[in-house]
Parts: C-alpha cells; sequence; structure tokens
C-alpha cells in the first residue's frame, strides 16, 4: 500500500525557543483519512505548514506520494490541496472569481478552470451566491469555498487544517459530509481538528499530538480500546464528595479514577462488574452518588489519559503532575486530581 | 497506548507518475501567467474596497479643488506661471504617493488573512505575488493619473509645454510611482497588520510630500527646508516633471539636468527597495 504523505521525524523550531514540531513522525495511507488531533499550540498547523511546502523544516522531512516537500516543492504543490483556517480565501472577491483565480493559478486552461468552478459551486451549493462577493457570505458557506478553492485542480492529496472551527453545529455536519464524499472518489486527507467527535467521526487512523509530539496513534478504536472497555461517570453533590470517592475508588478500575468538577470517571475493563463494587464500596463509606452511568470511552478520555488534561480545556489545568517537560505521562499520573472546566 | 509509529525513512514508497512540470520557455510563460492572474485579482479588489476607491479618486479631487481655489488664490509661484499649471504636478505625486499606502495595506492584509500562505501552497511562479501586486498598483496610477489630468484641464490647467512633455512627465511619475511601490511593499511585509502598515507608511510619505516644491514655492521656507526640498527624492522628481510639463522657462535649472537626476532616483530607489522586497517575501512564512 502506498502512503499519499509520510511525515519522518519533523522537527521545527520557531524564534529559537518556541518548539513547534519535536520529532513527528506518521505515515498517512493513500485513500483514508488521517486525522491529526491536539489543543491549540500543539503543533498541528505547523506539520501541516510543513508538509504543503510553506514551510520548510529544521530537521526531518516529509514526503507526499513520494516526493520531498523540500526538494521537489514545486512538484508536491501540483499534487496538494490546502483548506484551513490560515489559508484563506480572497474576501473582495465572488466565490466564482475565487475558485477561478486557484484555477488559473494551478495552470489549468480557461475553459476547464469555468467548469470546474461551476461544478464545484453546485457541488457545494454555493451556485445562487457564486456571484456575490465573499464579504457577504457566512461562515459556514465561506469555509465551504475554502474546501471548494482547495479541490479545483482535483488535487490527490487533501490537506484540511481545522476546516470546522467556528463553524456552527450544522455546518460542521455539512463539511463531514462533503470530506467523507471526497475520500469516497479516492482522495487522501490530512485532517488537523481539536474535536474529538471529529476526529472520531472521519478519521481512519489519529495520531494525536501534544507539545510537538506524536503521542498516540492508532485507528480511534484501538485508542478506545487501549483505554478500557467502558467508563463509569459516577456524579456527586460537589467536588470535595467527587474527590473523596475518587480516593475511594482508587485501584478498582483499570486505571486511575480522574475527578471533573462533581463527577468521578473511572475507565473499566468489565463495567457491570466494576460497577456493582464502585456502588458497594460508596455504600460502605456512605457516599451518596447523585448520577451513575455506564458510557463507552471517548476520545476525550483517550486524551485525558495520555496527557492529563482535556482538548478544550485552558491553561488551569496545569497543576496536574506532568513529567516536568509537560510531555508524555502515563495516566497514573493524573490521578484523583480536579480538572476545571472540562467541557464535554 | 502505542507512541509515535517509528516509520523507516527506507520505507520506499514509490513515486507516483510524476506530473509535468516545465523547462525554462514554459516556466517563464507561466510566470507571466501568474502575475496577469494576481494584478487582476488586485484590481477587481479595489474596485469592490470603498476606501480605495475613495484615495484613488475622490480624495484627489478633492486637493485638487482645494490647492485650487481656497490656498491658491495666496501662492504665487513665479515665473509667469498660474496656480493651477504650478499645482498639477504636486497633485501628481502626491496622488501616487499616497495611493501607494494602498500597496503596503493590500499586502499586509493578504499576510495577515492567509491569502498568501495558501498562494505559496499553490504551483504558481513564487515571483507573482508581489510582480502582480506592483503592476496592479501601476494600472490604478495610470488611472489616477488620468483622472487628475481630467480634473486638472477642467479648472484651467492648459498644458503649457505641449502634450509631449506632458506625457513625458507623466512617464516620469509613473517610474517614480513605480518604484516607490516597491518601498510600500517592504513596508506591507514587514507590518503585522494592515492598520500598522498604514501607521507605518504614513510618517515616512507626509514630509517627503509637503516638505518638496509640491504645493508652495520653496522660496518661502527657511533655507535649511529649502535644502531639504530641493534634494529629497521627490523633491527631485517635482521639478523634474515641471521642466517637462511647463517647459524650461518656467523652471531655474535645466531641463536635462533634472530629469536626469529623477531618473537616477527612480532607478536608485528601484534597485534598493525591489531586491529588499523581495527579500522580505521570501522570509516572512
Amino acid at each position: 500500500m502506498t502512503n499519499a504523505i509520510e511525515a519522518h521525524e519533523l522537527h521545527k523550531t520557531f524564534g529559537g525557543e518556541v518548539r513547534a514540531l519535536d520529532g513527528v513522525s506518521f505515515a498517512v495511507e493513500e485513500g483514508t483519512i488521517f486525522g491529526l488531533l491536539g489543543p491549540n499550540g500543539a503543533g498541528k498547523t505547523t506539520a501541516v505548514r510543513i508538509l504543503t511546502t510553506i514551510l520548510a523544516p529544521d530537521a526531518g522531512t516529509g514526503l507526499v506520494l513520494g516526493f520531498d516537500v523540500v526538494s521537489d516543492a514545486d512538484r508536491v504543490r501540483t499534487l496538494i490541496g490546502l483548506a484551513g483556517q490560515y489559508a484563506a480565501v480572497d474576501e473582495n472577491l465572488t466565490g466564482r472569481e475565487n475558485l477561478t483565480m486557484i484555477g488559473r493559478l494551478n495552470h489549468m486552461d480557461r475553459g476547464a478552470v469555468t467548469r470546474r468552478a461551476i461544478e464545484l459551486l453546485e457541488q457545494f451549493g454555493l451556485t445562487d451566491a457564486g456571484d456575490r462577493p465573499l464579504k457577504t457570505y457566512s461562515g459556514g458557506m465561506r469555509r465551504r469555498l475554502d474546501v471548494a478553492a482547495a479541490l479545483v485542480a482535483r488535487p490527490k492529496v487533501l490537506f484540511l487544517d481545522e476546516p470546522t472551527t467556528g463553524l456552527d453545529p450544522q455546518s460542521r455536519v455539512d463539511v463531514w459530509a462533503m470530506i467523507d464524499h471526497l475520500v469516497g472518489e479516492g482522495t487522501s486527507v490530512l485532517l488537523t481538528t481539536q474535536y474529538l467527535e471529529e476526529a472520531d467521526t472521519l478519521a481512519h487512523r489519529i495520531a494525536v499530538v501534544d507539545h510537538g509530539h506524536v503521542i498516540a496513534e492508532g485507528t480511534p478504536a484501538q485508542l478506545k480500546a487501549d483505554l478500557g472497555a467502558t467508563v463509569l461517570d459516577v456524579g456527586l453533590a460537589n467536588s470535595d464528595l467527587a474527590r473523596q470517592a475518587a480516593g475511594i475508588l482508587d485501584g478498582v478500575g483499570a486505571k486511575t479514577p480522574t475527578v471533573v468538577g462533581n463527577m468521578v470517571e473511572l475507565p473499566v475493563d468489565e463495567g457491570p462488574r466494576v460497577a456493582m463494587e464502585v456502588l458497594r464500596l460508596l455504600d460502605q463509606h456512605a457516599v451518596v452518588p447523585t448520577t451513575f452511568r455506564i458510557r463507552e470511552p471517548s476520545l476525550d478520555d483517550v486524551f485525558l489519559a495520555l496527557t492529563g488534561k482535556r482538548t478544550e480545556a485552558d491553561d488551569d489545568t496545569t497543576d496536574i503532575p506532568t513529567d516536568g517537560k509537560g510531555r508524555r505521562r502515563r495516566a497514573p499520573a493524573a490521578a484523583a486530581t480536579t480538572t476545571d472546566g472540562g467541557e464535554r | 497506548m502505542t507512541t509515535t509509529t517509528a516509520i523507516s525513512s527506507g520505507s520506499g514508497i514509490a513515486p507516483v507518475a510524476s506530473p509535468a512540470l516545465p523547462g525554462g520557455g514554459a516556466r517563464l510563460k507561466w510566470a507571466v501567467a501568474d502575475t496577469i492572474t494576481i494584478t487582476k485579482r488586485n484590481l477587481i479588489a479595489y474596485t469592490r474596497i470603498p476606501e480605495s476607491l475613495f484615495f484613488s479618486t475622490l480624495q484627489p479631487i478633492m486637493f485638487v479643488l482645494l490647492f485650487r481655489y481656497v490656498f491658491g488664490g495666496a501662492i504665487h509661484p513665479g515665473f509667469g506661471l498660474s496656480y493651477i499649471d504650478f499645482l498639477l504636478a504636486g497633485i501628481f505625486i502626491q496622488s501616487v504617493g499616497f495611493g501607494g499606502i494602498g500597496t503596503a495595506v493590500g499586502l499586509a492584509e493578504d499576510l495577515q488573512k492567509g491569502l498568501i500562505e495558501r498562494f505559496r501552497a499553490l504551483p504558481m511562479a513564487r515571483s507573482a505575488v508581489l510582480a502582480g501586486r506592483t503592476t496592479a498598483d501601476l494600472v490604478r496610477n495610470v488611472f489616477v493619473l488620468l483622472l487628475m489630468t481630467g480634473v486638472g484641464a477642467l479648472v484651467g490647467f492648459n498644458f503649457p509645454n505641449g502634450a509631449l512633455g506632458f506625457i513625458a512627465a507623466c512617464a516620469l511619475v509613473l517610474l517614480f510611482a513605480y518604484a516607490l511601490l516597491w518601498g510600500f511593499a517592504v513596508i506591507g511585509l514587514v507590518a503585522s497588520n494592515s492598520e500598522t502598515a498604514q501607521v507605518m507608511a504614513f510618517p515616512i510619505l507626509f514630509p517627503l510630500i509637503f516638505a518638496s516644491p509640491a504645493f508652495v514655492p520653496i522660496n518661502s521656507m527657511p533655507s535649511w527646508l529649502r535644502v531639504f526640498a530641493n534634494n529629497q527624492p521627490i523633491g527631485v522628481l517635482i521639478n523634474a516633471q515641471r521642466s517637462l510639463m511647463l517647459g524650461q522657462a518656467h523652471q531655474p535649472g535645466s531641463t536635462s539636468g533634472y530629469v536626469l537626476a529623477a531618473l537616477a532616483w527612480c532607478v536608485g530607489l528601484l534597485a534598493v527597495l525591489a531586491p529588499l522586497a523581495v527579500w522580505r517575501y521570501r522570509r516572512s512564512t
């Protein structure tokens, strides 16, 4: 099986100090969607910029369909499409003019560009808006045009950098459907996202990135399976009680329990059996849960287990023990600590 | 849980059938085509940005009327010239000068909004972004000069040195404006956003345009300022322009001397500013 994209030990440091990428490697099989998942500042965009020839790495190599992104940059540019938050479309042009411009800059001939623009506007539901300047577009329409612009030259490899950040839920689902459709036509996609749900829904494989490192890689199912088959959510009246409960339940499940607000989350191997034990232990200590739930682990749980913080949490989770470099650490380090403001 | 998947660099994926890349001749053809595409794009944008339309049309017209009818009566250029004949050269340089702020702002905006990021990932000529920008602004300047000529004629400019001299003067202004554009491009590339670009460009331009013979004869200025006004690039250019537009009899020095000095400035500025802009563009990522 050929790889659409390969990243080998990519390193990039900005301004001599900000280490954006610290040895990132991954491979994207042809015809699949690969998700690069991580919080803001994890290095996702830097990786995309390197692989799309915008930025040269300090060390390491990137290959697109076997061509080096540095030494063969011109060739790589003929094979890729790029869309996302940092690759803009022109506000002052109409949708059609934007698509035409991108087509011409890809050296397609005039007739082909005109036809392709009509086709893409149609496909992305922008036919009626096609001759209006982008200034009049909604966020969702703009993002659709952005993705359409990346597709003008029918790229074999598509880079989507946070394609749904800032979009309302309906537009997000629309963009997802579009991406799914593309892969059905044989396009390979590298997708970066902060949304676990998005990676879970779309990607065949996922690499979790944090602080310039890939800290985990696998299929969504593998990542979830590694965590334990199920998660118990135990709700309590307040966070003090939740911490107390987490102390009581330490050692019961497959991993150590985590406190999120009033909630204790406990990854376990055998949900129902452990559930009984959990309730029995809480009863012994006269701790009464307000809610109790057995569920499938989400990728948010994966991220929490890997990094000790939630993907969308702010910096107020920094009191969680780390290995000193903010790098990879196993779940136990996060035992029974509180992560405030983590939302699901 | 797995960590980084190690991929040996010898995983040996076979490159796909290599896409056609052009040789030297085709490459040049593409560079020209890309420049035209970007030029078009910038010109379309100018017609859709109200501020930019204002600065390249209404504002210079307002200045012509202001100086012609409000200030002009109190200013006596000497050499038997009417003030409108004297004024037009100054209006030309002011229009193309302040218009150049649009170059800086436009480039800064393209960088800020990520459009240039997208361009960098396209198989287009690297040179086209700057070449297209400056070409579009050159076209805009031609339009502005035509407009100002029309307005000037309406308020009494009567082409004292004939059409040829006038056209030569316009050509000189356009050349100078083109050299300046590369300077504005540098400002646009250095500024982190369009507001900063504007703030950076204005204070450089303002003293050069107003501490010059553009609007008033310099003999009323203090002697130190007179030396600056006559020798700074815009002053030199205005003297050359007037020699061509008005004829030698209306200027203290010789036409060829003025024009040569102005051409030297144009070439010098271009030789410094264009490579500087290209260098800055290369490293602005």
